[in-house]
């Protein structure tokens, strides 16, 4: 039975790039798939894109194309990417930039466009088209205002149209993750809408690459420490069959874990219910889903079941919030947590005698309770040294800036021992998320594919 | 009756979609999973988390998989790029789950072998 390999390129923006340049070298696989989109990320490159209207794309993807198209030419290895992020018209030029300083000719760098419907907003409105949350039904009018980017997410169909075009590289914005990985399975193979199991099976194999080291011995917490050289992780390399079954794997010779172990948690990483997990190409239910270890570094997968997909897709909005201020400092043994709860109660002192409006001030005690918050345990012992950290939030930059100004003076008229200040840190922009769903015609009838050949 | 953390027993990951957290949490054995479905409810973990979940916790078992998958809603002060938290995308939610005790009875099985 035909089998084509696939390997996961990237798991976000600012992943590792080494990982996908052994498995290009020599990880045997015809389609590299990068992932750089979370679902922050949008917010990230949406203020790129409002500070430099030629940007807005992962940036990253200048290095990744100036390593990785040498052997996309060489070994005629297909490259899939979302990082077109809030610009991917941007991102294709940028390519195209690449392949010429590269001195590469006839390569066909495509681009999907069409899942930014922020300027579409109100004229579906305006069609009675709702834009309530998805999860609690919530009005979105509360927020309207300060929406700052609205964007679909895409199925498969229009990367598999652009590989019919004979494209090398594809460039998206924001598209269902494991829909990325699912499109050469229907390109090559040849899979109808209505193979719903085998459209779960792909779903399924894009679901456990998409996060690339997450399902390769990364973020690991069974025995995380027999894990070796993470230093030089591979990423996974998935061996498809035809009828959907498949294989993940890594490149022979590099570090970390593929196990059903290791595999089981990105399962279901970030899944609600197993039953039933909404993509834009099928519903996925990966309750039956068997993993079996089939050698070293080698995982057989099958189970996944498929159901008819959802005739809406899911719109993600990112709506201004107000802004952080933080200021970060530290104390030393002994009574390091005593001083620094000491030197809390006095910035907040400050704060309410300086008239400073904040919405909200959270204290965090690095080393102490930063990461479990309320459930941390009081130390047995007395900390060598604890950091403090004090986040606020309001709807004025420049008062979200005025915080750490209120840190120095606590160097010589506060607690004793105190050091470490991280120093005047920028106020960041806070961005709440909106989730909601829309008739998926009313999105793919603006989709377009263009192939630029350079 | 003993009491045992589940930072012996199980692997747990969790991650993010907007201001809700899942944590998957595999058990090694049908004993240990039996044991999960009974003492692990979506009601121990919502207490568990006071003051780090607001909203309400729903649990999804996968017994295929010895897993169980816990959805908490209002979980992230806002979400990723919102949160104020240190952990704004949820990963240490797992890790913290793993302090919760259990109690596992009179038993012959070693509950962490596979």
């Amino acid at each position: 039975m035909r089998t084509i390999r696939i390997g996961a390129g990237q798991g976000f923006y600012g992943d590792s790039l080494l990982p996908a340049i052994e498995t290009a070298k020599r990880g045997n696989v015809g389609y590299l798939c990068f992932d750089s989109l979370a679902e922050l990320t949008l917010a990230i490159l949406q203020k790129d894109r409002q500070r430099d209207a030629s940007k807005g794309f992962a940036r990253d993807i200048a290095v990744t194309m100036r390593e990785l198209l040498p052997f996309i030419r060489e070994k005629g290895i297909k490259l899939l990417t979302n990082a077109g992020g809030m610009n991917p018209l941007g991102a294709q030029r940028e390519v195209a930039r690449i392949a010429g300083e590269l001195g590469l000719q006839g390569l066909k760098v495509a681009v999907v466009t069409g899942d930014d419907v922020l300027d579409r907003l109100q004229v579906w409105e305006s069609q009675g088209i709702s834009l309530a949350h998805m999860e609690d039904g919530g009005d979105a009018s509360g927020i309207r205002s300060r929406i700052v980017f609205a964007n679909a997410y895409l199925g498969a169909g229009p990367v598999v149209e652009a590989l019919r075009q004979g494209a090398d590289v594809i460039v998206t914005g924001r598209i269902t993750d494991s829909a990325l990985f699912l499109a050469p399975l229907i390109y090559e193979f040849g899979w109808g809408p209505k193979e719903w199991d085998r459209l779960a099976q792909g779903l399924l194999m894009g679901h456990l690459m998409e996060c690339s080291g997450q399902a390769a011995g990364g973020n690991f917490s069974g025995d995380w420490q027999s894990v070796e050289a993470l230093d030089r992780i591979g990423f996974p390399v998935a061996e498809v069959r035809e009828d959907g079954e498949f294989v993940l794997t890594k490149t022979e010779g590099t570090g970390g874990l593929v196990s059903a172990d290791t595999v089981k948690e990105q399962l279901l990483y970030e899944i609600h219910d197993p039953s039933a997990y909404m993509t834009p190409d099928a519903v996925l239910d990966v309750t039956n889903v068997r993993l079996q270890d089939d050698g070293p570094n080698r995982v057989r997968v099958t189970g996944a079941r498929g159901t008819k997909r959802p005739e809406t897709l899911k719109v993600v909005m990112g709506y201004s919030d107000g802004w952080l201020g933080q200021a970060i400092w530290g104390y030393s043994w002994p009574d390091a947590l005593a001083k620094a709860k000491e030197a809390d109660r006095i910035v907040r002192s400050r704060i309410r005698r300086m008239n400073l409006r904040y919405d909200e001030i959270h204290t965090d005690y690095l080393g102490y309770n930063s990461l479990h918050g309320p459930l941390a345990r009081e130390p047995a012992e007395q900390l060598n040294e604890v950091y403090l950290r004090i986040a606020v939030r309001t709807g004025s930059r420049e008062d979200a800036a005025k915080l750490g100004r209120l840190v120095p003076p606590l160097m010589l008229s506060g607690p004793p021992a105190m050091a470490g200040f991280l120093g005047m840190m920028k106020p960041r922009e806070l961005l709440g998320m909106w989730s909601c769903l829309v008739p998926r015609a009313i999105v793919e009838n603006v989709i377009q594919i263009s192939v630029l050949e350079v | 009756m003993p009491q045992v953390q589940l930072r012996s027993l199980v692997q747990a990951r969790s991650g993010d979609k907007g201001n809700t957290v899942n944590i998957a949490v595999f058990a090694r054995n049908e004993a240990l999973y039996e044991l999960l479905l009974r003492e692990l409810t979506a009601e121990r973990v919502k207490e568990h988390f006071g003051g780090m979940v607001i909203g309400e916790v729903t649990r999804y078992p996968v017994p295929k998989l010895l897993a169980m998958n816990f959805v908490c809603r209002g979980a992230l002060g806002g979400g990723g790029s919102a949160s104020m938290r240190m952990d704004n995308l949820g990963k240490c939610y797992a890790a913290n789950l793993m302090r919760l005790e259990i109690e596992v009875g009179e038993t012959n099985t070693n509950l962490s072998q596979s």
